[in-house]
């Protein structure tokens, strides 16, 4: 009953993981650009929750208004500052983002303050299923379900719309789609907003069990980069896949071995590297 | 209706157009020949902007396209089949020819018309087709942008006798419907047998212009001149 218990919550968890890194893969694989505010966004998400859950009592309102303002900032960084540096090195991707990390975590220390918050379970998915002899909070339940339909939304959108199929084409010739008369700005624009507003989107759901603080961004970015790493690079079912296989491996070893769980992680990443270098939808 | 004065282009520091004009008009198929280095694929490359020439000026229908980004030149009704065909290759036929479709004459159904092997293999990714179905499937993408006029990468390179004739047939079909064509092509039987006049680069400039008809004449002596190897 534990290993159960564990392995949904695992599956929550691996959900909330594919979400940030499914963002963090499209946007390097359309735009090969590393976005090391990754996790600042998805902090974002999580303290707009918090605000607007306070301001409105209610959780759907910042759900559904919450990350489409993180996609909204995604795209307003974008249009100022971030395609101006598409054409640098990955270096430079890495200190232009990791300067607004650090300017986004400093404004919500402002606003917010450095000491974390706790958001309540929304109305309604307070409480307990039981089945049988088996007891699971009830909002678990729900993100499991709903990151699943997010995650089949999203593979929709990628694999049988035009956008998507947009997206994809511009991750193997962004030049080719040019020729083809679309402009590549806008979609570059939108692409990035996608992904960062996913891990918004991360931030929101996870808020009600994992509570925010300012100093979330960064644990979460390289639990991120684990899973793209184990999944391959800019592969949506590769960051399904690593996603669900880190979530399921950190929380199985907080019960088996908890102090070895971040080890775990890291663990399961060199194996993958090892036996598959690229990772495990990743191509060379 | 397309119309290049004095190009000059760079890679880097190189100087490899060095004011090159040509023109090609409403409807024309003009071919461009030269041997390999000559700047044939740069000439192309400077006209959609996917390199910016320094100076000269490309202008087509009268509007100046220097500058402009290459979507917009697209837009403009300018279609390059590249050399390398730019298949994407994760993407499954009718993907492939899904997202460069836009609005105007050419359908995906008219264009299964024109290519029945596309039709049978829709639904294969785009990195399973051979070298002339990848070409095919190139220039059917073209022309699903409905442009005005085609631009064309060495399209029979490296493809077998039998598929060149089927690749050759699809030029003479696009041709009747009024596209205009500018061809380059390292195939002199081809191009005679296509283009309505020829030019021939070499070292990034225009050597020899003519009609089909003072090629026909002077033909020998510009292959043994400019394109034999």
């Amino acid at each position: 009953m534990l290993y159960l218990f564990q392995v949904l919550n695992g599956l929550g968890l691996g959900m909330i993981y594919f979400l940030i890194s499914a963002g963090l893969t499209i946007i390097f694989g359309l735009l090969n650009f590393v976005n090391f505010a990754h996790g600042a966004f998805f902090m974002l998400g999580g303290y707009l929750c918090w605000s607007l859950t306070e301001l409105t009592g209610n959780f759907w309102i910042s759900l559904l208004a919450g990350p489409p303002v993180v996609a909204f900032l995604a795209w307003a960084a974008e249009v100022t500052l971030i395609r101006r540096i598409y054409r640098l090195p990955h270096t430079f991707h890495i200190l232009v983002t990791v300067g607004i990390a650090l300017i986004l975590q400093e404004t919500t220390i402002m606003i917010w303050g450095p000491i974390g918050k706790s958001i309540p379970v929304p109305d309604g998915l307070q409480g307990f299923v039981t089945l049988w002899s088996f007891t699971y909070p009830t909002y678990r339940l729900f993100l499991i379900a709903f990151t699943s339909l997010i995650g089949f939304a999203l593979w929709y959108l990628l694999e049988r719309t035009r956008f998507g199929g947009l997206v994809r084409a511009g991750s193997e010739s962004s030049e080719m789609v040019a020729l083809l008369g679309t402009n590549i700005h806008r979609l570059f624009a939108r692409t990035f907003a996608l992904g960062v507003g996913l891990a918004g989107l991360a931030g929101t759901l996870s808020a009600p069990i994992r509570g925010i603080h300012p100093f979330m961004g960064p644990e979460v970015l390289g639990i991120a980069f684990v899973v793209v790493v184990i999944g391959g690079m800019g592969s949506f079912t590769g960051a399904l896949l690593g996603g669900l296989l880190v979530g399921l491996v950190q929380s199985l070893m907080s019960t088996i071995w908890p102090e070895g769980a971040s080890l775990m992680i890291y663990g399961t990443m060199a194996a993958v590297i090892l036996l598959r270098p690229y990772g495990l939808f990743g191509r060379a | 209706m397309l119309k290049l004065t004095d190009v000059h282009a760079y890679y880097g520091k190189s100087h490899i157009l060095e004011g090159v004009s040509l023109s090609v008009g409403r409807g024309e198929l003009v071919s461009l020949l030269g041997r390999n280095g000559a700047g044939k694929t740069t000439t192309l490359r400077s006209i959609v902007g996917v390199l910016r020439p320094v100076s000269g000026s490309v202008t087509f229908e009268g509007r100046e396209l220097i500058g402009r980004e290459i979507y917009e030149t697209a837009r403009a009704g300018i279609s390059l089949v590249p050399e390398h065909r730019g298949i994407f290759s994760m993407l499954s036929v009718e993907e492939n020819l899904s997202v460069a479709a836009r609005p105007g004459d050419w359908t995906l159904k008219k264009i299964y018309g024109l290519f029945p092997v596309l039709y049978e293999r829709r639904n294969n990714g785009g990195g399973a087709l051979s070298g002339g179905e990848q070409q095919m499937l190139s220039i059917a993408r073209g022309l699903l942008t409905n442009p005005k006029m085609l631009l064309l990468d060495e399209p029979t390179e490296g493809l077998a006798p039998v598929i060149v004739e089927d690749i050759v047939k699809v030029l003479v079909t696009i041709k009747q419907t009024g596209i205009a064509v500018l061809l380059v092509e390292q195939n002199l039987l081809i191009c005679e047998k296509l283009a309505d006049r020829h030019y021939v680069l070499e070292e990034g400039r225009i050597v020899y212009s003519g009609s089909a008809e003072d090629f026909a004449r002077d033909r020998d002596n510009v292959r043994d001149r400019y394109l034999a190897v």
